[in-house]
């Protein structure tokens, strides 16, 4: 999905063979891999993450989850080019220990997701290369989940998937969540159970079929009563 | 925060930092590199001068300086050599594609003006949302339908509101379309020959009757009765020119836009799913359902097969 240009002009693959001069340069980005998941419920929402950092044929480690804590109702799953999600989730705690500082409360998870698209987008000519799917309560309770763009575009959905693995696992969470092309179904409100079983299981599926995603995947389960994590082994190879 | 600047409330002890007269900075161009200006500029934290209005900034920007100012080109699968090296610094390419394509048409007729679009968000061959919000509405009687990249019209609509909502503030009358149209058109300027890409029509009402205009990042601003943007959009053209008339009643009118945006989808492969049809009349815009696109597709092929059926009938009644 973000290869460029895999063939040169004379047909010929060009990591492979010689298919003509090409002028390198210092390229500030690299893509470190990674899947996030959200799904909001009626009264939870469910961010998840694996923890496989890579590059290129490399893995740089296996413990690296991709879910950061921003307020005890939100949760933001950062995937793309790790230096630019960390980055970035310091810029939001510090963005958020303001406001607390000059509102005296924390920020909503709609506040915060409108203020992360400014930030993002104060970069729209040096992008921070990270897509980011936001996870957690509305001020009335309800499950969120707000799904950006590398450049500040954002909606509310229900369910997003987001990183290496999203083509293959959007269409699934369509299927199962949405209860899209599907004829004859009834569509039954997603208990937490349900919820969680199926994000395991999808994850597990898109280990299988992509080469970024694997080792360890965390799930982090946003209620009334907390945040509650659970770390649950993927494929290892 | 528009209430904030109207004020003029200064928040903090370090506000005098953020009233400085720039818009488009970069870091190592400013001759007093102080840590604390590059945190916040870092911070994306862009501050109104409450003082004047002149250096007003809507929104900081991060502009890196590589050797020239030249600002980046995106990341093209089409970019050759020979355009890279006739360009005077090499551009950094993004690794991301942005997200682009779309139908969607705006026309005035006797009872007000309708607005539609469809709700595909795609992103180099890929759906990035099947429900995406085209139409967004500014105030009761502005609508802005958004085309081209799907952040910059995102944020530069809510800037724009923001921008209006303080005119009303200030002056205590809203400001015209004709005027808002302008705003946006000269806010979108400095950043022309970027790959800002902006392509928006503001449908509304005010007191000079029912207005349509035509706001492009490249510096267009045209009025007309009848626009239509997008990869799609010519095929809409197809539709609405050969019917759309001042005389419509609503129900034609809209099933009119409806019409036009289901042909778009169907011939381009980059607009699609459900449509979205908003009407502005002198009270203000009212907004109807989504609907599917998919169902009229299916509906559409069983009128013809009705059609059809019924066609067979007669020819063979006459033998």
């Amino acid at each position: 999905m973000f290869a460029t240009q895999v063939y040169g002009d004379n047909g010929k693959m060009k990591e492979y063979h010689y298919t003509g001069p090409v002028e390198h340069r210092f390229s500030p980005y690299s893509f470190n891999g990674g899947t996030v998941l959200a799904v909001a419920g009626e009264d939870f929402a469910i961010v998840a993450s694996d923890t496989r950092l890579s590059e290129g044929y490399s893995i740089h480690s296996r413990d690296s989850p991709k879910c950061y804590k921003l307020t005890d109702t939100t949760v933001i799953g950062c995937s793309g080019f790790h230096g630019d999600c960390l980055t970035l989730t310091k810029i939001i705690d510090a963005r958020l220990k303001m406001y607390k500082h000059s509102n005296n409360k924390c920020m909503t998870s709609g506040a915060i997701a409108a203020m992360l698209s400014t930030i993002l987008y104060g970069r729209r000519f040096f992008p921070y290369y990270v897509y980011n799917i936001i996870g957690g309560l509305d001020e009335e309770g309800k499950g969120a989940v707000y799904s950006f763009d590398p450049v500040g575009s954002y909606q509310r959905d229900t369910y997003k998937a987001g990183g290496s693995a999203s083509a293959m696992l959007q269409p699934l969470l369509d299927n199962q969540i949405g209860f899209k092309n599907m004829e004859g179904v009834q569509h039954l409100p997603l208990s937490q159970e349900k919820a969680v079983q199926l994000v395991k299981d999808v994850f597990i599926s898109a280990a299988e079929r992509d080469v970024y995603t694997g080792d360890a995947l965390r799930i982090c389960i946003i209620t009334k009563e907390g945040i509650k994590e659970e770390t649950v082994p993927l494929r290892k190879d | 925060m528009a209430l904030q600047d109207v004020s003029g409330f200064q928040d903090t002890p370090m506000s005098h930092r953020w009233n400085t007269p720039v818009s488009l900075s970069g870091p190592m161009g400013d001759t007093t590199p102080l840590l604390d200006m590059a945190d916040e500029r870092i911070l994306g934290w862009g501050r109104f001068k409450s003082s004047e209005r002149d250096g007003e900034v809507p929104l900081r920007f991060f502009i890196p300086t590589p050797q020239s100012s030249v600002p980046f080109r995106c990341d093209n699968r089409h970019t050759s050599l020979s355009s890279l090296s006739t360009s005077s610094s090499p551009p950094t390419r993004r690794p991301f594609p942005l997200c682009h394509g779309t139908t969607t048409l705006a026309f005035v007729f006797q009872g007000g003006v309708i607005a539609a679009a469809d709700t595909r968000a795609s992103c180099s061959g890929h759906v990035a949302c099947p429900s995406a919000q085209k139409i967004l509405p500014i105030h009761s009687h502005l609508l802005v339908t958004t085309s081209g990249s799907g952040a910059d019209c995102m944020l530069w609509e809510r800037i724009l509101a923001r921008e209006i909502r303080l005119y009303q503030l200030r002056h205590g009358r809203r400001l015209s379309i004709t005027g808002s149209a302008k705003l946006l058109s000269h806010m979108l300027h400095p950043f022309k020959g970027t790959d800002v890409c902006v392509a928006a029509t503001l449908c509304g009402w005010d007191r000079c009757g029912p207005k349509l205009f035509y706001v492009c990042s490249d510096g267009t601003r045209l009025q007309g009765e009848l626009f239509s943007v997008g990869s799609g959009s010519p095929y809409a053209y197809g539709v609405l020119d050969g019917e759309v008339r001042w005389s419509l009643n609503e129900q034609e009118a809209i099933s009119l836009a409806r019409e036009a945006v289901y042909r778009a989808t169907h011939r381009d492969a980059y607009s699609g799913n459900c449509v979205d049809l908003f009407h502005i009349t002198a009270q203000g815009y009212c907004r109807r359902d989504r609907e599917d696109l998919r169902e009229e597709y299916h509906r559409e092929r069983e009128r013809e097969r009705v059609l059809k059926r019924g066609k067979e009938k007669s020819e063979e009644d006459k033998k």
